[in-house]
């Protein structure tokens, strides 16, 4: 802060001031000022994001279970050495990373689509925005519980529909309860209801971008395509960036959509489903509270990932 | 109290949303989840405050007069409007909250037009069916929601008069209005209040509530509903009945009080029974002139010939549907087809004993049912999806709980076109079928133990053991009960029953790690439906619950 005020300093006092590292009496007002409004936030922080996350690391080092009442002794490293060896987990990352890069994917193509086309002039363009929306809106424990009728093979309508009306199929196909169909059965669920808000987000980052910039280029003689990628795309990036951090992070921890679906099945089994299913329904405190700290820690890597990038971009 | 409302309102709302399905069903319904929840959602605070838990109806005196107020509107909605209840589990999930708005809105309009108590005779129609039932056996038991039996031990419990107590029961349907109504009995005969909350709606939420409640050392909760696998997990946080109610578990179902006692504390009393059986539609066996299977491979056979014979009618057709998604209906599912050829009961005491010859062969039987005689889909089916099977005509055989038999009653396509048989066997074992149901405790933290037990003995004594068989389809856990003719009547499948062995599951044994085993085990079984080696899920699922029970 004091580095900004420097330039603007004239005074012989001041500069006084500012050699002895201190700050003028107005800067440091103003500091106590700041910090006087961000301690109620700073407090808040710390009460509702620091202290469970320290809780959660200090319970993954005993061997504490809910209800048990027997008091938690500390067990070192345990936990993370039984996670260390644990195949389910290991499965679930694996779940977890697939159903991340297929929902991303499309999710970030259909969504640039619609962005594009919403972005265009056209009559009823507020109609469409709005309608778009519609399965974002949508509670998603409801919208999975409709897709599993939707999916089911004897009384289902997209089996009915594929079977009877368009005849693709010659008989039902059960896309939920086969290992080999059940994931990308799921990943669709949450594309079709994410999808909006990806093109919700890039809408807004098409809309910043300056009409003259393309006038510009239609007088060089740009056609569309070239328009779109020497134009749109750039100026699109930092949408699209902030666009795929949300989505990543949001899918790597994805919950509700599968375990609605799914239960706890293993082949649909995600790492948060894995967490919980080991703190509430085992019980076993301790362990999940390990496999809470590593989903963090892969958590922290792919956004450390994300930010690098974003500051390499920026330089 | 200012916090009142809001519970009040949010149960209410779940209350009316389930009231559109039957209480029994919505335990195990996700439907009803889906719906709930989603309403939720729109209300985060409330959901939080439903979670916890809140007031549905408070059945206090004088002393429980400042909640009186929220007491009026809840109960009413409740019992109030009644209108196409019946219709409402078929339609989808988002249909259901506007639907709950709507009857909402008319049950606030129309505040105290049906207490539970006063008697309007308005109850939802589920229950409706049940009481129209005990009123046509020709006022041979005089018992109804209106007037539930007198309370026999009311001198006794009359030195706790004052004391509140909270009461964690049914949220929905005929069971909370059973619930209610005898609370209310009770409150009149004893002068101890009784607060009634209702539970959430899935097995899985209550059990990580109370989990809450046990692990804050919680007075907010004296007297629970706890499911038949629970006990061992709670144990240490339950109050040991023995010593008050020894001698009337006595007069119980025997493997039900084995279950039910851990370290030999009785930490919950049998109140309501469930178990596996054998639905089939009478009208299409007769058409195939073919018998009621009695073994695995019979059922097999008449399934697919049945299938094959309707094809031109009906090529949605299904031979078998049970529930064989990864879930604890699984484990009850296997355990049937296990006990019954004779492949034991998954453990004895602390020894894995489900990896057996027996066991394997019939296992590997059930995994060819999936996409021949079962649907492809069974792999995914919960008990919801099976009901919808059955009820919309589209099974043959089906295996689910008693609760099914008033919904496919109700349904028009299997209206008495069905009968209940018992579960088939492999060869000449006899015929088997998984206990489920409902017991109930009290809590080690409760600032009233002497007026809960009392309340405890009350709700689980034979009197109203069969006021609840006849006035809901709960099956009782009193041999006397269950032979009564009036209950009976109402429960025309007990008869049917009476030879099938029932089987526990492994609670006691895995003790608190219960939940971790049964998820290993369906797990694996599910995995040998979707096509895997059962030898190999059996032998590695044996290595898992060896090192969970040593």
């Amino acid at each position: 802060m004091s580095q900004s005020v420097q330039p603007a300093v004239s005074s012989g006092e001041q500069v006084a001031n500012i050699r002895r590292g201190g700050m003028t009496s107005f800067d440091q007002s103003k500091t106590r000022l700041a910090w006087a409004l961000l301690t109620p936030t700073l407090l808040l922080i710390a009460f509702i994001a620091i202290y469970p996350l320290l809780q959660t690391i200090y319970q993954s080092f005993t061997d504490a279970r809910l209800a048990s009442g027997v008091t938690p002794k500390f067990v070192g490293l345990r936990n993370y050495q039984d996670l260390a060896q644990d195949v389910t987990f290991r499965t679930s990352i694996w779940t977890t990373v697939k159903f991340t890069a297929i929902t991303v994917v499309f999710e970030f193509f259909l969504g640039l689509i619609i962005a594009l086309v919403i972005n265009s002039n056209f009559k009823g363009r507020g109609l469409m925005r709005t309608a778009m929306l519609v399965p974002w809106a949508i509670p998603t424990v409801v919208s999975a519980q409709m897709w599993k009728w939707m999916y089911n093979d004897i009384y289902g309508p997209i089996n009915d529909f594929l079977v009877r009306k368009v005849q693709i199929l010659d008989s039902p196909v059960a896309f939920i309860a086969q290992p080999s169909t059940s994931l990308w059965a799921v990943a669709a669920v949450d594309i079709w209801k994410t999808t909006p808000f990806v093109a919700l987000l890039l809408l807004a980052g098409l809309q910043v971008i300056p009409e003259d910039v393309y006038e510009a280029a239609e007088i060089d003689g740009a056609n569309g395509w070239q328009r779109f990628v020497q134009i749109t795309m750039p100026l699109l990036r930092p949408a699209i960036l902030v666009t795929l951090i949300f989505r990543t992070l949001d899918a790597l921890r994805v919950f509700d959509v599968i375990f609605v679906m799914f239960g706890s099945r293993p082949d649909t089994q995600t790492m948060s489903i894995y967490a919980q299913n080991n703190i509430v329904a085992f019980s076993d405190l301790g362990y999940g509270s390990a496999i809470s700290v590593a989903i963090f820690a892969i958590i922290a890597v792919f956004v450390i990932a994300y930010v690098t990038f974003l500051k390499v971009e920026e330089s | 109290m200012t916090g009142e409302q809001r519970p009040t309102t949010e149960t209410t709302r779940r209350q009316l949303i389930s009231d559109l399905a039957s209480g029994r069903l919505s335990r195990r319904d996700f439907m009803m989840r889906a719906a709930a929840l989603g309403l939720s959602a729109s209300a985060i605070g409330a959901f939080l405050a439903a979670c916890g838990g809140g007031a549905t109806a408070t059945t206090g005196t004088g002393s429980g007069a400042s909640t009186a107020p929220s007491t009026a509107p809840s109960t009413g909605a409740s019992t109030a409007p009644s209108t196409g209840a019946s219709t409402a589990p078929s339609t989808g999930a988002s249909a259901a909250p506007s639907a709950a708005a709507t009857r909402a809105a008319t049950a606030s309009t129309a505040p105290g037009s049906a207490t539970a108590g006063t008697g309007a005779g308005a109850t939802a129609t589920r229950a409706g069916t049940a009481t129209a039932t005990a009123r046509s056996s020709g006022g041979a038991y005089q018992y109804t929601l209106q007037s539930p039996p007198p309370v026999p031990n009311a001198a006794q419990a009359k030195q706790y008069s004052g004391a509140k107590l909270t009461y964690y029961a049914d949220a929905t349907g005929i069971g909370n209005q059973l619930d209610v109504a005898l609370a209310q009995k009770f409150t009149q005969d004893t002068g101890i209040a009784v607060n009634v909350v209702g539970k959430p709606a899935s097995a899985t939420e209550t059990y990580s509530t109370y989990q809450r409640f046990f692990q804050a050392q919680s007075a907010d909760v004296d007297v629970m509903m706890i499911d038949v696998i629970w006990p061992a997990a709670f144990a240490p946080n339950l109050l040991d009945l023995n010593a008050k109610l020894g001698d009337q578990a006595k007069k119980a179902i025997p493997s039900i009080i084995t279950n039910n006692t851990v370290d030999g504390k009785l930490v919950g009393f049998p109140f309501f029974g469930d178990f596996g059986m054998l639905y089939y539609r009478k009208d299409l066996l007769q058409k195939y002139s073919v018998a009621v299977p009695k073994t695995w491979d019979e059922l097999d056979a008449a399934a697919k010939k049945i299938v094959e014979g309707e094809k031109g009618s009906n090529p949605n057709l299904q031979g078998f549907v049970f529930q064989g998604n990864a879930y604890e209906g699984l484990t009850c599912n296997a355990l049937e087809w296990i006990a019954s050829s004779g492949g034991g009961s998954l453990l004895d005491g602390k020894n894995v004993t489900f990896n057996n010859p027996q066991a394997i062969a019939i296992l590997n039987k059930a995994k060819g049912w999936v996409g021949t005689s079962a649907p492809k889909g069974v792999t995914s089916y919960q008990e919801d999806e099976t009901a919808q099977a059955f009820t919309g005509g589209n099974a043959v055989f089906v295996r689910n709980w008693p609760y099914m038999y008033q919904l496919a009653q109700e349904a028009a396509a299997t209206k008495d076109k069905f009968d209940v048989a018992p579960l088939p066997v492999t060869g000449t074992n006899p015929p088997v079928g998984t206990v489920g149901g409902w017991q109930l405790g009290v809590s080690k933290y409760s600032k009233a133990p002497d007026a809960a037990v009392e309340f405890v003995r009350y709700m689980t004594s034979e009197e109203i053991s069969k006021f609840r068989a006849v006035n809901g389809t709960y099956v009782p856990l009193y041999q006397s009960v269950a032979d009564d003719p009036d209950v009976q009547k109402n429960q025309p499948f007990l008869k049917n029953l009476s030879s099938v062995q029932r089987v526990v599951r492994p609670s006691n044994a895995l003790g608190a790690n219960y939940n971790q085993g049964s998820t290993i085990m369906f797990q694996a079984f599910n995995a040998i439906l979707n096509g895997q080696d059962a030898q190999a899920q059996l032998q590695a699922a044996q290595g898992q619950l060896a090192r969970l029970v040593r």
